[in-house]
């Protein structure tokens, strides 16, 4: 190397540490913002104790990064896009969030995601489903990371085929996140040799579902899909028991199942749904330990979204600390480089499109007689392994995959 | 086999029903707070929080108390009721004679506090209540399952629709109810306790909307906001058959719920508007309802 080169190459050095060291963390805070449904139909399984999850992780965390603190807001998104929006805007223009944690409803995500990228800083996704949030709606600002709706379907779906569930009639909420898992569910039915009989796309939040189970009855399938979420599948298997949906040959498959609804459900009646998560509190030690403080907070076993929120939250700061920023995109390379292994996930790593993949699992609920007391309700059937899971990047339409 | 419309008759009846029975629902409910409306002038925005209170009061009994789904009947309304008229006696009382716009603000009030804190305590995702051991299966008819439960609510809830409309359109009773709310002084002068009664129409009101809250026990996922849902329905389906007409509040209901039922068949997504487009149509044409005399 001649002297000029060598110069050269030492002055860009030197160029990229004062970079970095300009950059470091802004208006000496770290500042998060928890967006989640906090009163709505997605409360119990994000909500205020999303929340506690996310100051366990701060807490944990030690409450500093490099010597700078960290910061917490919150605000109820109500599950409406445009207020959200709104709420987002404000954080990130006049109070200086560098991140948001939590998003749930899908399309409340896909609307902040926007934002976000407009203003370049981070979101971590943990409560919402739509894959379509790393497919056409990616952007450089956010990273999803408990689950999408393509394992949901690629899990529960294809079990359910394959026990010979051929035929299926789709009950499917009226929005973002029901289109999506609509569409991965069609896709695997059809390519593992099923096929869609019929379908209804029901306004989102229904209460009365008696009128979409006498089409679903009608229609002859052998399968009923409920590619929707929350109090509308609880509803939907409540009415679907009382209409005698599975007495009278029919098999019912919830695509998305949080262990609240289960909780709330009962054992005695959601005892036999498969389902697909992304974790389980009672896997192993670590999982066990962790819900066990979780509990002490809240009163109640976490779900995966809650499980998610904590894990993201450490990997972030984790990410600052060793980038010494929170700048949005040196923290996202940070994230992506490095991979996860903690209660949540097992070599969990971070794409280049923002899904997170790691790891799913099988389940079904257990059967009163199986179930030793309210929160155990769930035996692993399967492991999915992380690489056939999530959707491969050679299937992307994000814009930030090149194929 | 015969078809409507590209959907089969046999569905079509089936749907029919369901949404005879749904308009049940909302008869039951709508009754209330046209009574409250036509009587008191009070437009309840409680409504909604009664009906959950009646649901969820009906699932705590259970599970505390282990008290049955009959005695739940008697014993839930009852108790909102005796909430309501408490509701009535300190706060409605106060705002008697100011305009609608109060009751409303105070009553959408009191729905919040009361939704809000039993979110806090009960969450989101619903309480179970066993389907009652006799109602347990259905009847196989030749175009549909009809579970027992729900002939039990057609039954049932027409019947207390009935006898409410009796009561206050034919008897002494409803005689002096409505004329203590159209003269008070009057009545006081003939020496009947007017403030007692409007207190205990009030709580009769509400105790309509606990009712339809227990028969919603067993189907439904009892939510504290499962009434905020059904009271926006609610309220159309009132204007719709003319504020303050009961008997029109009860045929309402039942068309609204029919006319529901067979949007979620031709068209599933315009379910939950078709009930307001209707009310945009008929208050385009006839402005004090279906049932409404023009003032």
């Amino acid at each position: 190397m001649t002297m000029t080169k060598k110069l050269l190459t030492s002055a860009v050095a030197s160029a990229l540490m004062v970079g970095g060291a300009q950059a470091a963390i802004s208006d000496n805070t770290v500042k998060i913002g928890y967006l989640a449904d906090m009163s709505g139909t997605y409360r119990d399984l994000a909500g205020p104790n999303g929340l506690k999850a996310l100051e366990m992780a701060v807490k944990d965390f030690g409450g500093t990064v490099n010597g700078t603190k960290i910061e917490i807001v919150s605000a109820d998104d109500r599950n409406n896009p445009d207020s959200s929006s709104s709420t987002v805007r404000r954080w990130v223009e006049n109070d200086n969030v560098d991140m948001v944690a939590g998003l749930v409803a899908s399309s409340v995500t896909i609307a902040v995601s926007k934002i976000l990228e407009e203003n370049d800083r981070l979101g971590i996704v943990s409560g919402s489903a739509a894959s379509s949030i790393t497919n056409e709606h990616c952007t450089p600002n956010h990273i999803h990371y408990v689950y999408d709706t393509y394992p949901l379907a690629n899990g529960t779906a294809s079990a359910v085929v394959q026990e010979g569930g051929k035929s299926w009639y789709l009950m499917t909420a009226d929005y973002a996140f029901g289109h999506a898992l609509e569409a991965d569910v069609t896709r695997v039915v059809e390519a593992n040799g099923g096929e869609i009989v019929g379908s209804v796309r029901h306004p989102f939040p229904t209460q009365d579902f008696s009128s979409f189970v006498l089409q679903a009855q009608a229609s002859g399938a052998d399968v009923v899909g409920l590619a929707n979420a929350g109090s509308d599948t609880t509803n939907a298997i409540t009415t679907a028991s009382e209409f005698g949906v599975t007495q009278a040959g029919q098999t019912l498959a919830a695509l998305l199942l949080f262990l609240t609804d289960v909780h709330a459900l009962g054992a005695n009646t959601a005892q036999g749904i498969q389902l697909t998560t992304g974790w389980y509190w009672d896997m192993n030690d670590d999982t066990r330990a962790w819900s066990d403080r979780f509990m002490e907070e809240t009163g109640v076993r976490p779900t995966m979204v809650h499980a998610g929120i904590y894990s993201s939250t450490l990997h972030y700061l984790n990410a600052v600390a060793a980038a010494g920023t929170d700048d949005a995109q040196t923290v996202r390379k940070q994230m992506i480089d490095t991979p996860i292994n903690d209660m949540f996930a097992t070599d969990g790593r971070i794409r280049e499109d923002g899904r997170m993949v790691h790891d799913m699992y099988l389940a079904e609920v257990k059967t009163p007689a199986e179930s030793k007391n309210e929160w155990d309700l769930y035996k692993i059937l399967r492991t999915i392994p992380a690489d056939e899971a999530y959707r491969p990047l050679s299937e992307s339409k994000c814009k930030l995959v090149t194929n | 086999m015969s078809m409507i419309f590209g959907v089969p008759l046999a569905v079509l009846s089936g749907q029919l029903l369901i949404g005879f029975i749904n308009g049940a629902f909302y008869a039951l409910l709508s009754l209330g707070l046209a009574i409250i409306f036509g009587l008191l002038k009070i437009i309840n925005f409680a409504h909604g929080a009664m009906y959950m209170l009646g649901a969820l009061v009906t699932v705590v009994l259970f599970n505390t108390l282990g008290v049955n789904y009959w005695v739940a009947l008697f014993l839930a309304p009852l108790l909102v009721g005796a909430f309501g008229v408490l509701i009535e006696y300190f706060l409605l009382r106060r705002i008697a004679g100011q305009d609608h716009i109060y009751s409303l603000l105070l009553t959408f009030g009191v729905a919040l506090i009361i939704q809000g804190v039993l979110t806090n305590i009960y969450g989101v995702s619903g309480l179970r209540y066993a389907m009652p051991d006799m109602f347990k299966g259905g009847f196989k008819l030749d175009f549909m399952f009809l579970p027992y439960y729900r002939a039990w609510v057609i039954v049932v809830a027409l019947l207390v629709c009935f006898g409410t409309w009796f009561v206050i359109e034919k008897t002494k009773l409803g005689a002096y109810l409505r004329a203590g709310t159209e003269d008070s002084q009057l009545m006081q002068g003939f020496g009947i306790n007017v403030p007692l009664l409007v207190s205990l129409t009030y709580g009769f009101g509400v105790a309509l909307a606990a009712f339809a809250g227990v028969l919603a026990a067993p189907i439904y996922s009892v939510t504290p906001g499962m009434g905020a849902n059904t009271l926006i329905v609610v309220f159309a389906v009132v204007v719709i058959g003319g504020m303050g007409s009961i008997g029109g509040a009860i045929i309402t209901g039942i068309l609204m719920g029919v006319i529901e039922g067979l949007t979620k068949t031709f068209y599933p997504p315009a379910s939950s508007a078709v009930i307001f487009l209707v009310m945009v149509v008929v208050l385009m044409f006839r402005p004090a309802g279906l049932f409404g005399k023009e003032a």
